[in-house]
């Protein structure tokens, strides 16, 4: 390994919060090498983007960087007066953030932004900065980049948005690259671009990337070395292979092993007990201890010093030579016992040609222009006790079409039944009580909760509301009960929302929507916002319900492996269609769609050996109100043909279970 | 997760903590004008001829008019008169005050002195009550499981307990400190002087209180069901209800509020002109004056309040606990009260302080251009138009001015501070506390 | 984006009708011309003939809405709503109650209007956000603490003790300036200068609070941390991206406060005798003049509709955002 790039040394920044500091950087060292990429991985709040701001001093005005060194090419940077700091940021090390859309200034062109950067650091200015401009643009692979560079964010999708701030970053040739989940807020076709992009500039410049994310898959595909971060700390550093050969922190593994995916289908995902502990602590422990179920009394002796395993390797952790384990690639396998041999129960919901078309209205008189096709007849069935889930990209009208089943929204046209009723002719109060039988759980637990509510008042809503049980007494029981049931104590019968995390609240969520004892729960991607630990309690709580309740769900994500690991069947959406259907063996594990291909190969897997067949979509999600003409991915096909640009492909039955809208499969 | 809730927890005590000795102030100075508008309230209701509470406690300062203006705390009047000498001439000079300092014997010496005693004699009295009420409440408020007295008093006094209520404690000695001495003082002297017609301009300012809080909250009350219920209308159904809304407030905004507010003025006086059966008295006149003049600044004044939350209940209304509540069948008209009402309960609540420290203004102005209450009725904008002649008279009589003023500073002030503590607890974002050299000790510790 | 200028000048229009209405209810249906005539006469001389000749000298003798003794369109002509209230879109007032021409009065009076609202509208905008930036500059320092405190401080005065403190101060002790008073042509300038002092500070509470807090918006933005993380200065930070994005909303909400001026200010107007629309209404009100008090609720609004429509241009013309959609 090369020479050392940046150093940082024992590096705290604590948060002003009140009586006690937040103690977000808890004291971490690490070097990172020039030309490599490291890549901090860990749950939000473990406060690994207060690291990455603490490095460039551009931590928020209530955050301070309290003591550490950080020394890029032997030179102290917090020492440095702030004008001579100005010079480091941007020009030897440069930042691209989790969010493009807010990233960049909404009343500039993005010319003028990168343009700043080269006055600034490099004092080019005028025509030789345009044509920089358009030559920067152009490498980080932004389509008619003289044109774009006149345009304003809002003008750009999300993609091109993060090609321009990485644009911008590389604008003065930094040294480094600090990239702060520069892909979080993507689509995993759009975001295997853009990790592509990043892999590229990196080797052909030679340049060390500070690779900040949450998920293993990226840091698997990216990562020279890795650090995980948990409340503040390092707890193990080392080699990609090495890390992914045998991880040895015991909440490395815990990552691992909570990672839903085809080959835990079968059982339970590991979880992390309990929560992160409250970083107003002065440890005096190992800050992992209360969740470790490893854990010997040494661990509360002291907090555990870094062991160095082997060069490169260094774990925080009393046990750390003890034997490993070993994770990572373990191939997909399907059980066909699971899939066809049991028979198909009877459809519970069976929805047909359903369309949801919002109007757009344009000029004087608001006169209906044309149509949002957000959602345009899609077919899909589930049977009782079954899962399905509804895959696809944002923007795909996935949540539209959840949404239109449950009659939250009036669908245009199409037939939705619920055990022989149609939804969608029903009005007025027999809607209303049909209501009991469907439910939804959504993604964001923060804004499903009225605040204002006690947990015992949300759960008690849809009880006086739709079900005969009005006594309040009843009432409470039987919300106690459900709390139960989600693994909840009814002591938080009482408390509001705030008090609880985010998983603790998606519990609530989903005994809010069993409350009515439904058949049928739409699950609008409810573990999305969660971290993996966390995600993995839910899934199998999930899980469970479902054994014990006969219930069905449909479930909608954009995450394959949680599809992988939940659902029966799958129904893969692109622009208000779904492309193809059947069970998760058959739709997963040989997909017959060109885009359901791409969509598997994009997510980022976690693979010791690194490297698996790839196809790679070009462009974006096509507007809807204009879809491309014949069939609608006929725009971003790797396998287009003259006749796919004519005419959209009727539904081919592949098997029994299995259908796919596809010229390359046309009969 | 957890530790965001945590950090945002810690960010909204902590501001609170820094803050809270300004709401105590708004507390205190409110609290004790409750205390007046529940003693000036129904003496005014509709029987003038009744005394209020405050008319009882403050007789003296009311039934002791001077002829005409005297300086605070004077024992002279204000301006020369001609006197008959006993002897038969006639003289110019400053002539005694009928009540003001009328029980000393020679005002030049013993003066000073007197006025000095009362003063101590009222800073005792005061910190004696001080004290009652420290005792009182230290024993009152205790969190009865976890602290003894001393411990909490111990607590309190170094403004570590959740509840500022030191902040409090100091709020309410000041206001102590400096409302008994006048009250003890008041009674040999005019302690803010007396006006062009000898009123004691003390007695005044207190009496405008109700006047400038009457206007301040039944204005209030009476926009409060519009603008709630149509802009939470507007914003929730949205279609054809929320253009009609939209409409209504568009319109109203786009009449120039004084000129429409004049001009209902302008209408009553000449219904009232036109139907003086109706009106018996001059009291019920001006009561009734203020009443409508009330109803039409709360029709000139829904419109802010309706359109915010309209846009609040339009963000809310695709919240996912709204759509949750809609999948179980809840009824719109529950959605609401239940949903979106509480939710948008600190918008209603900044922007009624805020608006009400607006009225308070409004009504000297409008008093002013001559469409405010009316003009027999005590008002800070009465006594300002009064007072605004004397600005000319050589020297000047500037106690009348400043007393309105200072009272109407104080009242808005208060309301002010207070709304903008309860925004910055919903909003921590704008929050103007310093931020000290933080962490200086502790970054020492934490770097050793 | 024309037809979408077009339509809110359409939604205008109906605003208008809506507030002609309103007028008219209040001022004929509400308040007849007979209340008027006793008003304006006094009680003393009242009778019919009295009422019936004050009512024929202005035009108030005509039926409301419908005049059936008129022939042909002079049936709907020749009634109070059309001569008194639907004139009023051709611009044409009336007479005062002393008998001069509202329109010419109007026109008259509106230069010293302006010649006071105009600067008082700049020097203000350039003041409040001067302190504002300054404020937001220095965030959470006692420099930002203090600035806020006395701006609190500022808009707890009532307007009033500001022209009366000033008119003390400025004029009577010092004497630097006229009390009151106004003159036409560079004189004014004399006149003016405590006006406008006081018109600007006054309003130097709310508004560099206000500003404030819409820079402080801005500064917590992303697109701020990007400007700091390419390496650019705080000045530049904040003259560069802060500014600019601050002043959409505070340009497009000043926007609408511009035809405004043309009415005046009715206080300051009046305290120091400046001959505008301010003090011409304030001088209608306490005359219970209300022809004149019509015509400048119409005008009123009529400004204030263009404002709004100016304002939807304004967003149109500095917000990219809007500029393309």
């Amino acid at each position: 390994m090369s020479e050392v790039l940046l150093s940082v040394k024992n590096l705290r920044a604590w948060i002003d919060a009140g009586a006690e500091p937040l103690r977000a950087v808890d004291g971490i060292d690490f070097d990172i090498h020039r030309g490599e990429t490291f890549a901090v991985v860990g749950e939000s709040g473990s406060g690994k983007s207060m690291t990455a701001l603490s490095i460039l001093r551009l931590l928020p005005d209530a955050a301070q960087i309290v003591s550490g060194s950080v020394m890029l090419d032997g030179r102290e940077l917090m020492g440095l007066p702030e004008s001579e700091m100005r010079d480091v940021r941007g020009k030897r090390i440069a930042m691209i953030f989790q969010e493009p859309g807010t990233s960049l200034n909404p009343v500039m062109t993005v010319g003028a932004q990168i343009r700043e950067v080269l006055a600034r650091h490099l004092r080019i200015t005028g025509a030789e900065a345009v044509r920089r401009v358009v030559q920067l643009l152009e490498g980080v692979g932004l389509p008619s980049p003289a044109h774009r560079a006149a345009e304003y964010p809002f003008q750009l999708s999300g993609g091109m948005k993060q090609r321009v701030m990485i644009a911008m970053a590389l604008a003065a040739e930094p040294d480094l690259l600090i990239a702060d989940e520069p892909t979080t807020a993507l689509d995993v076709t759009i975001q295997a671009q853009v990790l592509d992009l990043l892999r590229d500039l990196q080797r052909t410049r030679g340049m060390a990337v500070l690779l900040i994310t949450h998920d293993l898959g990226i840091v698997s595909g990216m990562a020279h070395r890795v650090a995980v971060m948990y409340a503040g700390r390092l707890m193990e550093v080392a080699d990609r292979a090495q890390f992914f050969g045998a991880p040895r922190h015991p909440y490395s593994r815990k990552l691992f092993e909570s990672l839903p995916g085809a080959a835990s289908r079968g059982g339970e995902l590991a979880v992390i007990p309990g929560q992160v502990p409250a970083l107003t602590e002065n440890f005096t422990r190992c800050r992992f201890v209360d969740r470790c179920d490893v854990a010997i009394p040494a661990c509360r002796e002291g907090e555990p010093a870094m062991t160095v395993l082997a060069p490169g390797h260094s774990v925080r952790c009393v046990r750390a030579s003890e034997p490993a384990t070993t994770y990572g690639g373990a191939a997909a396998h399907w059980d066909a016992a699971e899939f066809g041999k049991e028979p198909q129960p009877d459809a519970l919901l069976k929805v047909s040609g359903l369309k949801v078309h919002f109007p757009i209205r344009k000029g004087l008189l608001r006169r209906t222009v044309g149509q949002v096709k957000a959602v345009d007849g899609i077919a899909l069935s589930i049977p009782a006790g079954r899962t399905l889930a509804l895959v696809g990209e944002s923007g795909c009208g996935k949540t539209t079409a959840g949404k239109a089943i449950i009659q939250l929204i009036d669908p245009t046209g199409g037939r939705v039944e619920l055990d022989g009723v149609a939804l969608n002719e029903l009005r007025g109060e027999a809607l209303r009580r049909s209501r009991r039988d469907y439910q939804i759980v959504f993604q964001d637990p923060y804004a499903s909760l009225n605040p204002r509510m006690r947990v015992g008042d949300i759960l008690a809503e849809g009880q006086v509301a739709l079900s005969d049980n009005r006594d309040p007494a009843a009432v409470m029981d039987r919300s106690a009960e459900l709390l139960r049931q989600v693994g909840m104590g009814e002591e938080s019968l009482g408390r509001y929302p705030h008090e609880f995390s985010g998983g603790q609240r998606q519990r609530i969520a989903i005994a809010r929507a069993l409350a009515v004892r439904p058949k049928l729960l739409v699950c609008d991607e409810p573990t999305s916002a969660l971290d993996v630990s966390v995600q993995a309690q839910i899934l199998n709580l999930l899980k469970n319900l479902q054994r014990e309740l006969k219930l069905s769900y449909l479930f909608i994500t954009h995450n394959i492996s949680v599809v992988e690991y939940i659902a029966h069947e799958v129904a893969v959406m692109y622009l208000g269609r779904i492309v193809e259907r059947g069970t998760v063996a058959e739709v997963l594990g040989a997909p017959a769609h060109p885009y359901t291909r791409a969509l598997i190969s994009s997510v980022p897997r976690i693979d010791a050996a690194g490297g698996h067949p790839v196809v790679r979509l070009g462009g974006e999600l096509p507007s809807s109100v204009n879809p491309p003409k014949g069939c609608h991915f006929s725009a971003r096909c790797p396998q287009v043909r003259d006749d796919c640009r004519s005419k959209y492909p009727e539904a081919v039955a592949l098997s029994e279970t299995r259908t796919v809208n596809c010229w390359l499969h046309g009969i | 997760m957890s530790s965001a809730v945590v950090l945002a927890a810690f960010l909204l005590v902590g501001i609170l903590d820094s803050l809270h000795f300004r709401p105590a102030l708004a507390v205190g100075t409110e609290s004790q004008m409750v205390a007046r508008l529940k003693g000036g309230m129904p003496a005014q209701a509709w029987a003038p001829e009744v005394k209020s509470v405050l008319d009882e406690l403050l007789e003296r300062m009311a039934t002791r008019k001077e002829r005409t203006y005297s300086a605070p705390l004077a024992t002279h009047a204000f301006s020369k008169e001609t006197i008959e000498l006993p002897g038969g001439g006639q003289s110019r000079e400053f002539p005694r005050l009928q009540f003001g300092g009328a029980h000393l014997a020679d005002p030049a010496e013993d003066w000073s002195g007197d006025i000095l005693r009362g003063l101590l004699r009222g800073v005792a009295l005061a910190l004696v009550i001080w004290c009652a009420f420290t005792a009182l409440l230290l024993v009152a408020v205790r969190p009865s499981n976890t602290l003894n007295i001393g411990e909490f008093a111990d607590a309190t006094w170094k403004g570590s307990t959740d509840i500022p209520w030191r902040a409090v404690l100091v709020t309410l000695g000041i206001v102590l400190l400096v409302a008994v001495p006048a009250w003890h003082l008041s009674a040999n002297y005019h302690v803010l002087g007396t006006d062009k017609v000898g009123q004691d301009v003390l007695y005044l300012s207190l009496k405008s209180i109700r006047t400038a809080l009457v206007i301040g909250t039944l204005t209030t009350l009476i926009m409060l069901p519009f603008a709630v219920l149509l802009g939470m209308m507007a914003g929730f159904f949205r279609g054809w209800v929320d253009d009609l809304i939209q409409y209504a407030y568009t319109t109203l905004n786009s009449i120039p509020g004084v000129l429409l507010i004049a001009a209902s003025v302008l209408v009553l006086q000449v219904q009232m002109e036109a139907r003086p059966e109706l009106f018996p008295t001059a009291a019920q006149r001006a009561d009734f004056r203020l009443l409508f003049l009330c109803l039409i600044l709360g029709v000139t004044s829904w419109t802010g309040l309706c359109r915010l939350l309209r846009g609040e209940a339009l963000k809310l209304r695709e919240l996912d606990y709204v759509q949750a509540a809609r999948a179980f069948g809840v009824s719109n008209w529950r959605i609401m009260m239940r949903h979106i009402l509480p939710n948008v309960m600190h918008v209603i609540l900044i922007s009624v302080v805020m608006d009400f420290s607006g009225l308070v203004l409004a009504e000297a102005v409008l008093s002013y251009v001559g469409v405010g209450v009316d003009p027999t009725m005590i008002s800070y904008g009465t006594m300002i138009n009064a007072a605004r002649l004397e600005m000319g008279r050589e020297p000047m009589v500037w106690w009348s001015l400043a007393s309105a003023f200072g009272f109407m500073l104080l009242v808005v002030l208060a309301a002010n501070l207070f709304s903008d503590a309860v925004r910055d607890a919903f909003d921590p974002r704008v929050s103007v506390v310093p931020r000290k050299t933080r962490f200086a000790l502790r970054s020492q510790r934490a770097g050793n | 984006m024309i037809s979408y200028i077009l339509r809110r000048c359409l939604y205008a229009v109906l605003i208008l009708i809506g507030v002609n209405l309103v007028t008219f209810l209040l001022f004929f249906k509400v308040n007849t011309p007979d209340d008027m005539a006793r008003m304006q006469l006094g009680s003393k001389r009242v009778n019919v003939e009295a009422i019936a000749l004050w009512k024929a000298d202005r035009g108030y003798d005509r039926p409301l809405i419908f005049n059936a003794e008129a022939q042909g369109v002079a049936r709907l002509t020749d009634t109070l709503y059309f001569t008194k209230s639907l004139e009023m879109f051709r611009l044409e007032f009336g007479r005062a109650d002393d008998g001069r021409d509202i329109a010419f009065e109007i026109r008259s009076r509106m230069w010293p209007s302006l010649m006071l609202a105009v600067p008082v509208f700049l020097l203000s905008l350039l003041v409040y956000i001067s302190f504002a930036l300054l404020m937001a500059f220095f965030r959470a320092t006692y420099l930002d603490f203090w600035g806020v405190a006395i701006c609190v401080g500022m808009m707890s005065v009532s307007a009033l003790f500001y022209i009366i403190g000033g008119q003390y101060l400025v004029a009577k002790i010092w004497s630097l300036v006229p009390i009151s008073g106004y003159a036409g042509g560079v004189d004014s300038v004399r006149f003016l200068v405590l006006p406008i002092a006081v018109g600007v500070v006054g309003g130097i509470g709310s508004g560099a609070r206000w500003y404030r807090t819409i820079f402080l918006e801005e500064v917590g933005k992303d697109y701020v941390r990007t400007a700091r993380a390419k390496g650019l200065g705080e000045f530049a930070v904040f003259y560069g991206h802060v500014l600019r994005n601050a002043l959409i909303p505070i340009l497009t909400g000043s926007v609408v406060a511009i035809p405004l001026l043309f009415m005046g200010s009715l206080l300051t107007e009046s305290f120091f005798g400046i001959p505008g629309l301010g003090s011409y209404t304030i001088e209608a009100i306490q005359a219970q003049d209300f022809g004149v008090v019509r015509a400048m609720v119409f005008i009123g609004s009529v400004l204030y509709m263009v404002g709004l429509v100016l304002t939807d241009i304004s967003y149109t013309l500095v917000d990219p955002r809007v500029r393309f959609e």
